[in-house]
């Protein structure tokens, strides 16, 4: 048996589900589906959704965290997702790559929020070394102190997600949907969006590379194999109460009056 | 294999090094425990649930508590809210099955007492057991003890 093949015996499985243009409510839907349902470990890689669309943590206000007139104005869709963390406009520059393991899939890795983040930022360390200047920032990657990925995870008893939007592109019109955040990490010292973000694509080749070289360090860990999303049979969705759900116009309109009455 | 060895020593140093958690967790003496780190405290066929200082601390900052409904079931080992802290959301489960009779409505506006006060002001749901047999199936402090070691030395 060779090096390698005695490496692969050793190594956990995760299969590899490459999509592009898949709605994040779908990727959503089936990311939650696959967490609460599967026994497998997963790596999900979608290159850009169809929509520009705003997707807000599990504890989410919309009145506190997007610019409501503008959002109802526009149409634009709002998802409250079954993950923590902050709210995100994502559209088809973005790039979405999640990992879904069961609990003892990384060995020494303790399955909580900190352990977790920390595993993720040694191993985009890994991909992006020699295109830019990268930190696990708090809980953001960036290059230097501006932002280019978002994280959020879910931690249930014997599995954890953890997902990640990446900036490959985006529209700074679309950035004006969103709110400041009141709660935001120290390293953003109060910046707008255009001074705290950064575009992957001034810094890395090509989306492919990016995709390609987090396929390769994923190896490291896993024993990767590629996945046809035709292959998942459907099931129902989850109906948990924390379930990612696309808000209604009556409920986005309801939360702007609400805002409105505040107002002094 | 080398890969992940020197993934995890890099791990356990930097835990080490890390203000994440203390090494060390508050036990309480006449409560029982689950393996998934809440605790229940029994008073005839009424239990009070929460979540231990182990898993407080290793969870960081609590921002938001999901409870469920008043007159929910709950079934043991069977996840029925969750906590949002960082950026995740981490399941919580019942170490008993029942039905629920309150739940800590003060942990809408102040989640952090789950942080501050894991066994008491932290508490929450109250339930009313089903089948007070399966207590039997939970740890006492001191198994707990050993158990939060245990799992932290594996790591």
């Amino acid at each position: 048996m060779t090096l390698a093949q005695a490496r692969n015996v050793v190594l956990p499985c995760m299969k590899l589900l490459r999509m592009s243009a898949v709605p994040i409510l779908e990727q959503l839907h089936l990311e939650e589906r696959l967490l609460r349902t599967s026994v497998d470990n997963w790596c999900i890689v979608n290159d850009r959704t169809n929509r520009p669309t705003i997707v807000m943590g599990v504890s989410g206000r919309p009145s506190e965290l997007i610019e409501l007139k503008s959002v109802l104005r526009d149409q634009i869709p709002v998802i409250k997702r079954f993950t923590g963390g902050g709210t995100v406009i994502v559209d088809d520059g973005t790039v979405f790559i999640s990992f879904i393991c069961n609990k003892n899939a990384i060995s020494g890795l303790q399955p909580y929020p900190h352990p977790i983040m920390s595993w993720t930022g040694q191993l985009y360390s890994e991909v992006l070394r020699g295109f830019g200047d990268f930190h696990l920032r708090e809980n953001d990657y960036a290059f230097n102190s501006h932002k280019f990925g978002g994280n959020a995870q879910s931690i249930i008893k014997e599995r954890w997600i953890h997902h990640t939007s990446f900036l490959w592109d985006y529209d700074i019109k679309n950035m004006e949907y969103l709110k400041l955040p009141t709660r935001a990490p120290k390293y953003r010292s109060a910046r707008p969006h255009v001074d705290f973000l950064c575009r992957m694509k001034e810094y890395v080749p090509s989306k492919s590379t990016f995709i390609e070289r987090t396929i390769k360090s994923l190896g490291s860990y896993f024993l990767v194999k590629p996945f046809d999303l035709d292959d998942i049979t459907t099931e129902p969705p989850c109906t948990l109460p924390h379930s990612t759900k696309l808000l209604s116009r009556q409920e986005l309109e309801d939360a702007y009056s609400s805002q409105c009455e505040n107002l002094p | 294999m080398a890969s992940r060895l020197l993934w995890a020593s890099r791990a356990a140093s930097y835990l080490r090094i890390s203000a994440f958690h203390r090494g060390f967790s508050t036990v309480i003496k006449d409560l029982k425990y689950a393996d998934t780190h809440e605790w229940v405290k029994v008073d005839g066929s009424s239990a009070t649930i929460g979540i231990t200082d182990h898993a407080q601390d290793h969870l960081g900052d609590v921002v938001y508590v999901e409870l469920p409904e008043v007159g929910a079931t709950v079934a043991q080992g069977k996840n029925f809210g969750a906590v949002e802290s960082v950026k995740a959301t981490s399941d919580v489960n019942s170490p008993v099955s029942g039905e629920v009779v309150e739940v800590n409505r003060e942990l809408v506006g102040s989640p952090g007492l789950v942080n501050g006060s894991p066994y008491e002001n932290g508490w929450i749901i109250k339930v009313k057991m089903s089948d007070t047999g399966e207590l039997n199936s939970l740890m006492d402090s001191n198994r707990y003890s050993k158990f939060c070691e245990e799992e932290d030395a594996k790591h």
